[in-house]
């Protein structure tokens, strides 16, 4: 048993790589997704996702099948759209998730434009399902600085952001960081989908980053016990899914994923807040 | 009278050039009760959202002496607030105190005294440690009291802080409000329940989009005076001349 657990990482450098990277990951994108999911913004992030991908194919066309190109194009994508709707929600004609469908559509579309346009090539499947059993010391590195700037400004904005979330009027009537905390949060976002997909695939990124948060909500009462019961989930997903991927001979960012939903769904069963077998064995009311 | 701590000087305020508060002039007093009466739609709560800054004037000028955000108070009418956030009342509470923590302050001991204070002023003492989805209606009111309380603020705004609570919260709450003017503060609520002004403000401002009448309580509230108030018209009229009330004042 031990050694079917062991083995694999001890035998070869690239199933240690990818625990690397995938702890790296899930150690940063579960928080991330808490407060997408407090905000109300679960969808977001799939929208961000494929924000992305036209960013990292534009990329990958320009330079080739080159880390920095893709992960920046990815990048640029996602920040111009996520500013772009963020900005034009504040001006509060239209509500958020309108208006980040309207330039994510875009995105999306002009993405798509330009491939075709350029010739289809087989390799972009890579940018969409990712290659965690392939990671370089450049991707590794990627991911590893992306997950400590990430987790460090959200330690610095926690309390805002928190704020922002619960009763953002009061965030307004009593400082200057309500704008200033969104636009730092929507940043932060696109930085863990660009570091996710160089593992898992734009799609699979959204995956690590949401799954682990909303079957959080099942265990914890308030946002810090959300984001620990998140990580742990996504820690121990990650092991378990490269493990039987390594097992079993199959694909490992979704089994990664895959791995994630079976929390989720153990959680919507077995939570202690609101999960549903305790529904089903209701305790006696208390006096008061 | 004493100082004053907010003044008016013939402010319009309004939405899409449409004015909702129509040339107001005049100054509340630093630790005055005041009521804001008047109708639907008489410009009550935009009142005071351009006091807290979130509405710009269309013309005139409005003057708080020097009092910024640190020193105004402000509890909606309609609180954008995610009541199921996985948050506890306590924590709720102290955010009351940013001021003093700002976005990254600790709390320390003090600080847990004072928020447990706010809530026994307002009767909560034993809810702390509950999420406040928990919360009914009025308890939830109370809370944002609490905090309130906590934001110590000199000017205190409240947009119908009375909606949906029982007669004993009115009337906790209607103490606390009291307390805040024997401390020198600044009180400005919006409120409906003309019985209420008669009885705890001794300040009325009566609106209609224009000023009705503003001053002593009794001299305000009087059949006639209620009476105007009543007929106002809250429709916009989508043709309305351009108003030249300010070109007339300074040529007259």
């Amino acid at each position: 048993m031990i050694h079917a657990v062991l083995d694999p990482f001890v035998e070869f450098a690239f199933m240690r790589r990818a625990l690397v990277g995938c702890l790296a990951i899930s150690m940063t994108a579960p928080p991330i997704g808490v407060f997408l999911m407090l905000r109300r913004m679960s969808l977001m992030g799939d929208a961000m996702g494929h924000a992305i991908l036209p960013g990292a194919a534009i990329g990958y066309l320009l330079a080739g099948l080159s880390l920095f190109a893709m992960s920046l194009g990815g990048f640029a994508a996602g920040l111009a759209v996520a500013l772009a709707a963020g900005l034009v929600a504040r001006s509060r004609v239209i509500r958020e998730d309108a208006s980040l469908a309207g330039f994510y559509l875009i995105s999306l579309s002009l993405g798509v434009f330009l491939v075709s346009v350029h010739g289809t090539n087989v390799d972009l499947l890579h940018v969409l399902f990712g290659s965690v059993l392939a990671l370089n010391d450049a991707a590794l590195l990627l991911v590893a600085s992306i997950a400590t700037v990430s987790l460090v400004t959200l330690a610095v904005i926690y309390r805002p952001l928190v704020l922002e979330c619960f009763d953002p009027y009061y965030l307004r009537s009593v400082s200057n960081w309500s704008s200033p905390t969104h636009l730092i949060f929507l940043v932060l976002v696109v930085l863990n989908l660009v570091a996710g997909f160089q593992a898992l695939g734009t799609l699979m990124a959204v995956g690590i980053m949401l799954l682990p948060a909303v079957g959080a909500r099942f265990w914890a009462d308030n946002a810090g016990g959300m984001i620990a019961v998140a990580i742990a989930a996504a820690l121990l997903s990650s092991f378990a899914g490269l493990l039987i991927s390594y097992h079993y001979n199959v694909p490992t960012g979704p089994t990664v994923i895959l791995a994630c939903g079976a929390f989720y769904l153990f959680s919507m069963l077995a939570g202690r807040r609101g999960g549903a077998l305790w529904g089903l064995m209701p305790a006696k009311h208390l006096e008061a | 009278m004493s100082a004053p701590a907010i003044s008016f000087h013939n402010l319009t305020l309004g939405y899409d050039r449409h004015p909702a508060v129509h040339h107001i002039t005049g100054e509340v007093a630093q630790g005055a009760l005041l009521a804001v009466v008047g109708s639907n739609g008489a410009g009550k709560s935009t009142l005071l959202k351009a006091i807290v800054g979130e509405l710009k004037p269309l013309s005139g000028r409005l003057d708080l002496h020097g009092n910024g955000k640190r020193d105004i108070a402000y509890l909606p009418q309609v609180v954008d607030i995610d009541r199921g956030f996985p948050i506890s009342v306590f924590d709720c509470v102290a955010m009351g105190l940013w001021h003093e923590t700002g976005a990254s302050g600790g709390l320390d001991p003090s600080c847990d005294v004072r928020v447990a204070e706010a809530l026994e002023a307002v009767s909560l003492t034993g809810l702390a440690s509950r999420p406040v989805g928990a919360l009914s209606g009025g308890q939830f009111q109370r809370v944002l009291f609490a905090r309130l309380l906590l934001q110590d603020a000199k000017i205190i705004l409240l947009d119908e802080p009375f909606r949906a609570v029982d007669a004993r919260t009115i009337a906790d709450l209607i103490r606390l409000i009291g307390q805040w003017q024997s401390e020198g503060r600044t009180v400005i609520a919006v409120l409906h329940d003309i019985e209420l002004v008669r009885r705890y403000f001794p300040e009325t401002l009566l609106l209609a989009r224009d000023v009705l009448a503003w001053g002593e309580t009794p001299s305000v509230l009087t059949p006639v005076n209620l009476d105007r108030s009543r007929r106002f018209d809250e429709a916009f009229d989508d043709h309305a001349a351009v108003c030249h009330h300010d070109e007339a004042r300074e040529t007259a």
